[in-house]
């Protein structure tokens, strides 16, 4: 049986400093800061990120080809654990936030808009540190439209006796073709010779920059499969597919779709259950065709010699999907939630093949094209105007008085009171529970903490950790009680046998 | 594809109901669809940053993963 998709979203925020120092280091440094000891004022921004067992450099494939950069670990550089059991860091020159572990698309659509509202709270923090009109403007896309790319990847948890080469094959069609609901479109084109004319508006933000198949790359000569092994847990047991071909969203519906219909696919692989049909012929060249033609048409070639649409080839998983349900259940990404992830997909597969422009208020680019095309034939402006790239560029503007996104209606999913509340708690359902609670309720008494572990000073010697091998353990479920009846660090560490 | 034809062949109600009910009120609809979309590029226009060429120009980013 498929273990439990235990999963999260990791994105790393455009940044552009108005007024004030315009190195992006420097700028996201003091917008994180500004958090830390602003919005939070208290103690917990003295707390490290532990580094101690991050290995980036480590291939799922066994091996680490010599000709590649693993990437590197940046330790002088802002890093902080929050309450909701989030990690908020400078990464590349770029904000960055990881949310905490969660067991569904739901909560994941929660914790993202948590982490939304919580660089929407920095920036205000920082504007007021910064004083007079000195602002940081931050960004939820992936691309400057120059050429420079930063990314919003995923992570799920995978048993580690699944073959990862049967991994590859059988996502592959997925993320090539899950963009024509989960891209979040783009003015013009950034492939080296491509021009504005030739492809005005596509798909998605991330397209142009995926070179290869396999890799390990995430940087340069992007893979469609990143096979980065850093399973931040039991490595005998378990993977962590780390998936960097997607777009960051602001709209929740695509989000939603985008982890929902992933995780049920990659619990089908795990039970066998999906099968090798739809593999490609070319695919780094057929995510560009997709994404190039808002029109849907294109079709790509597959390895069997047909050729395919992106909808066809969404039909057909979302068919085997359907079945899958059926015959196995879908308790690996919890029931409830898989089985309305399926009515959405097929709901938003019908309405693209009718009319993409009947998903305006659910998915990012279509909603994007609306108000480029709309705002094109209103003023006249040609392919490649600024204007137009102005728009895109201002649809992922956090700041409320400019953002776009947040004007063209948008569906939500989730409460707004309810993503302030996760700002500061963790979900319940994972070891970000003991992760955030401990924060919470024992700053003072801890000096580092990462996914794995956690370490107390309890201030006799020597420091001690607490491994959380186990993403499923340390839930609410299983640690509540325990961290309700401890008044300190050492009561807790002692309840628990450590 | 086979899968894909009976896709289409399982859903006929559903197209022909909307299909019935659309028809009387399209032009309704789309005028108020329209009237909805000049609202937003309305709202949008305001809030649009001024100087685009400039703004474009000034959004270069440092690549990331």
């Amino acid at each position: 049986m498929a273990i439990a998709k235990v999963c999260g979203i990791e994105t790393e925020y455009g940044i552009l400093p108005r007024g004030t120092d315009p190195n992006p280091i420097t700028a996201s440094s003091l917008l994180i800061n500004a958090y830390l000891s602003g919005a939070l004022g208290r103690r917990i921004s003295d707390i490290g990120w532990d580094f101690l067992g991050e290995q980036p450099g480590n291939d799922a494939r066994g091996f680490v080809p010599d000709d590649v950069f693993a990437p590197e670990v940046e330790v002088h550089l802002v890093n902080a654990v929050l309450t909701n059991g989030a990690r908020y860091y400078v990464d590349h020159a770029h904000p960055e936030i990881s949310i905490p572990e969660v067991t569904h698309a739901l909560d994941a659509v929660l914790w993202d808009r948590a982490a939304e509202e919580i660089v929407r709270s920095s920036m205000q923090q920082a504007r007021r540190l910064l004083g007079g009109d000195a602002e940081l403007v931050i960004y939820k896309n992936n691309s400057d439209g120059k050429g420079n790319s930063y990314g919003c990847h995923e992570n799920y948890l995978m048993d580690r006796s699944t073959p990862f080469a049967r991994i590859v094959h059988q996502i592959t069609p997925h993320f090539v073709t899950r963009q024509i609901f989960c891209g979040s479109g783009k003015v013009g084109c950034e492939i080296p010779g491509r021009n504005d004319a030739e492809v005005p508006f596509q798909l998605s933000q991330r397209a142009d920059f995926f070179e290869e198949e396999v890799g390990l790359e995430t940087t340069l000569k992007r893979p469609i499969i990143n096979t980065r092994d850093e399973p931040h847990c039991d490595p005998e047991k378990y993977r962590r597919l780390h998936v960097i071909v997607g777009d960051a969203n602001m709209s929740e519906v695509a989000t939603y779709l985008k982890v929902g219909t992933t995780a049920i696919l990659l619990a089908m692989i795990e039970d066998d259950a999906l099968g090798d049909e739809w593999r490609l012929a070319h695919p780094v060249q057929a995510i560009r065709t997709i994404s190039h033609d808002p029109t849907l048409r294109a079709q790509v070639p597959m390895a069997s010699g047909i050729t395919m649409s992106a909808l066809e080839i969404q039909w057909a998983l979302l068919e085997r999907a359907q079945k899958y349900e059926q015959s196995h259940g879908l308790a690996a990404v919890d029931e409830e939630v898989g089985h309305n992830v399926l009515a959405r997909w097929e709901a938003t597969l019908t309405g693209l093949e009718a009319d993409p422009m009947s998903l305006a208020h659910q998915i990012d680019w279509v909603a994007k094209l609306r108000v480029v095309t709309g705002l094109a034939e209103r003023h006249g402006l040609a392919k490649g105007d600024a204007r137009l790239k102005a728009i895109d560029l201002q649809y992922h503007d956090l700041r409320p008085e400019k953002c776009l996104a947040d004007r063209v209606g948008l569906e939500r999913l989730v409460d707004p009171d309810d993503v302030i509340s996760a700002m500061t708690t963790p979900p319940t359902t994972t070891r970000a529970y003991f992760r955030g609670r401990c924060l919470e309720k024992y700053p003072d008494e801890i000096v580092a903490a990462n996914w794995d572990s956690l370490v107390f000073d309890i201030g006799r010697d020597p420091l001690r950790r607490v491994p959380m091998m186990e993403p499923l353990r340390g839930t609410a479920e299983h640690v509540a009680s325990v961290i309700d009846q401890s008044a300190t660090a050492t009561e807790l560490l002692d309840r628990l046998g450590r | 594809m086979a899968e894909r034809t009976q896709k289409n062949k399982q859903s006929p109600d559903r197209d022909k109901t909307e299909a019935v009910e659309d028809a009387p009120a399209t032009s309704q609809a789309g005028e108020k669809l329209k009237a909805e979309l000049d609202d937003l590029l309305d709202e949008i226009d305001e809030v649009l940053e001024t100087n685009a060429e400039e703004f474009v120009k000034s959004y270069v980013q440092k690549g990331g993963q």
